[in-house]
């Protein structure tokens, strides 16, 4: 089983295996993931490696990741019933408990390590396309920056992504492993306390904004979900989808920080 | 010359030079006075080029041949874009009223893996043509021609075949994109094909061909920022390529070689 991942060379799947060795539930999760993610993209081996097929699983990861930002936002703005948190740690505590979600979450870590591995493999191949940089571009004449931004996006969005889950994710695991309850709202209080912290999550969230701004749309575009009838459709809700997310999640740290929600 | 203006505009040019494909380039610096703003920029290049000549220096190699926009040959990076500041245009139908007086142009070739400096501003741009005929192609009986309108097709098909055969292989799109990408070029010579009942007989092998030369060229993937699309100067759009995309998404899944 081991050398059958390590001889198709999906360097991203043999290192969650070997990890996944210890536990036997998650062992189990990426086997099926893989073969079922192998099943999708990977049947043809040359359907991975071309340039196309490198961007559908782009799109595809993206889209997913995109799915996962609706639950979570929505799951966030219960901070804004204002009832110290009742509801928003009831719905926390659903997250971290129930075995569906938990089994989803190692497919979020799946599909977002995939979209990190591609983004790195795209951007390798685009910078060798063009070993002769221009003296002079005017990108902006032709395109609009966060479009050409994608990949330092992203890295901020890497960097965020790290802060952010040892803010909140490690606490609630090791509340989980220890049997012992986890107060979310209160450490989003203890977190957005500090002027800081709400700094770094203003940044985090408006590369969020920019790159949800292009990669929603450019998803589909990549899926070659291009129509006349919809296309129009899918940027008016892809722009304002980019711009509710962005504003929903930077208000959460400056309402607290502001003692406004409680 | 005589047209309309009166005006002559003086100018800085700085001008890639290069040997040959393997010698190191550098930006070389002329200066031209009293350039008529009735001159089209390739025009402008020939009064720089007989400067030269008459100075005893060697002139710019640069690409051209119809000098009426159609042949796609011209192929000059100006002031950080393709064929310059205007849009829908190819180099030879840019004018120098589209310039200013005193203005300095830097001018450069398209940069490209796959598209390897020549000399100077001339790019070898074969890899098109070896994309071409890996799938570009329709069979056909021999024999006499067949009546116009045999095979009925809807004036909409037509019409969107038609602009995407409109494309003439100046490689504007690649020299555009941040990732030197091919997809606009690729998906308007799929498009024009698979849109039409006489390019649906190798519409499998042909998307995956082309993009399979694509890619083994070196050119970039594509990222969908609309560079291409907003400096071609026959406004190939966008929608070409997410039809290549689903073209070769369902190619893929259910084509067997035999």
């Amino acid at each position: 089983m081991f050398w059958t991942f390590l001889s198709v060379g999906q360097k991203t799947y043999s290192l969650l295996f070997v990890k996944s060795l210890v536990n036997p539930h998650l062992h189990a999760y990426i086997c099926s993931e893989y073969y079922r993610q192998k099943i999708l993209f990977m049947s043809n081996e040359k359907f991975s490696k071309s340039s196309i097929g490198k961007k559908v699983i782009m799109g595809l990861t993206g889209l997913f990741l995109i799915s996962f930002l609706v639950i979570h936002v929505t799951l966030n703005s219960m901070i804004f019933a204002n009832d110290g948190g009742v509801l928003f740690n009831q719905g926390a505590d659903f997250m971290s408990h129930n075995p569906i979600i938990r089994i989803l979450e190692i497919g979020l870590f799946v599909g977002l390590l995939a979209h990190i591995f591609m983004a790195l493999k795209l951007t390798l191949d685009n910078n060798k396309a063009r070993p002769i940089k221009y003296a002079v571009t005017k990108g902006n004449a032709n395109s609009k920056w966060y479009s050409r931004s994608m990949g330092v996006l992203g890295s901020l969005l890497l960097i965020f992504l790290v802060v952010h889950l040892a803010h909140f994710w490690v606490p609630t695991k090791v509340a989980v492993f220890s049997h012992t309850e986890h107060d979310t709202f209160a450490s989003m209080r203890e977190v957005f306390k500090e002027w800081y912290n709400v700094a770094i999550y203003m940044l985090g969230v408006i590369a969020l904004g920019y790159h949800l701004l292009h990669g929603f749309q450019s998803a589909f575009q990549t899926l070659g979900l291009n129509h006349k009838k919809y296309t129009p459709m899918i940027k008016f809700i892809g722009s304002a989808f980019s711009v509710i997310v962005t504003i929903l999640f930077a208000a959460m740290p400056i309402v607290m920080h502001l003692g406004i929600i409680k | 010359m005589s047209g309309s203006g009166e005006k002559t505009l003086n100018l800085t040019l700085k001008v890639w030079r290069q040997k040959n494909a393997k010698a190191a380039g550098n930006l070389e610096t002329h200066q031209l006075s009293g350039i008529s703003t009735d001159m089209s920029f390739l025009e402008m290049f020939d009064v720089l080029n007989e400067k030269l000549i008459t100075d005893g220096k060697e002139p710019i190699a640069f690409d051209h041949d119809c000098r009426e926009g159609i042949c796609g040959m011209c192929s000059m990076y100006i002031n950080g874009r393709p064929h310059g500041p205007k849009q829908g245009v190819t180099t030879c139908q840019l004018h120098m009223r589209s310039f200013n007086d005193g203005e300095t142009i830097v001018v450069e070739p398209w940069r490209s893996a796959a598209f390897p400096v020549v000399k100077d501003l001339a790019v070898d741009r074969s890899a098109f043509d070896r994309i071409i005929s890996s799938g570009g192609f329709v069979s056909v009986n021999t024999g006499n021609a067949k009546d116009a309108n045999n095979i009925l097709i809807p004036k909409d098909d037509a019409d969107d075949a038609f602009n995407a055969a409109a494309c003439i292989g100046c490689g504007a799109c690649v020299a555009a994109c941040k990732n030197g990408s091919a997809m606009l070029f690729v998906s308007a010579k799929v498009s024009q094909l698979a849109l039409l009942p006489q390019g649906k007989v190798e519409a499998k092998g042909r998307v995956l061909n082309m993009v399979g030369q694509m890619d083994e060229e070196g050119f970039g993937a594509c990222t969908n920022t609309g560079a291409c699309e907003a400096e071609c100067p026959k406004g190939i759009s966008l929608e070409n390529i997410a039809r290549m995309n689903r073209e070769y998404l369902s190619s893929s899944l259910t084509y067997v070689k035999k």
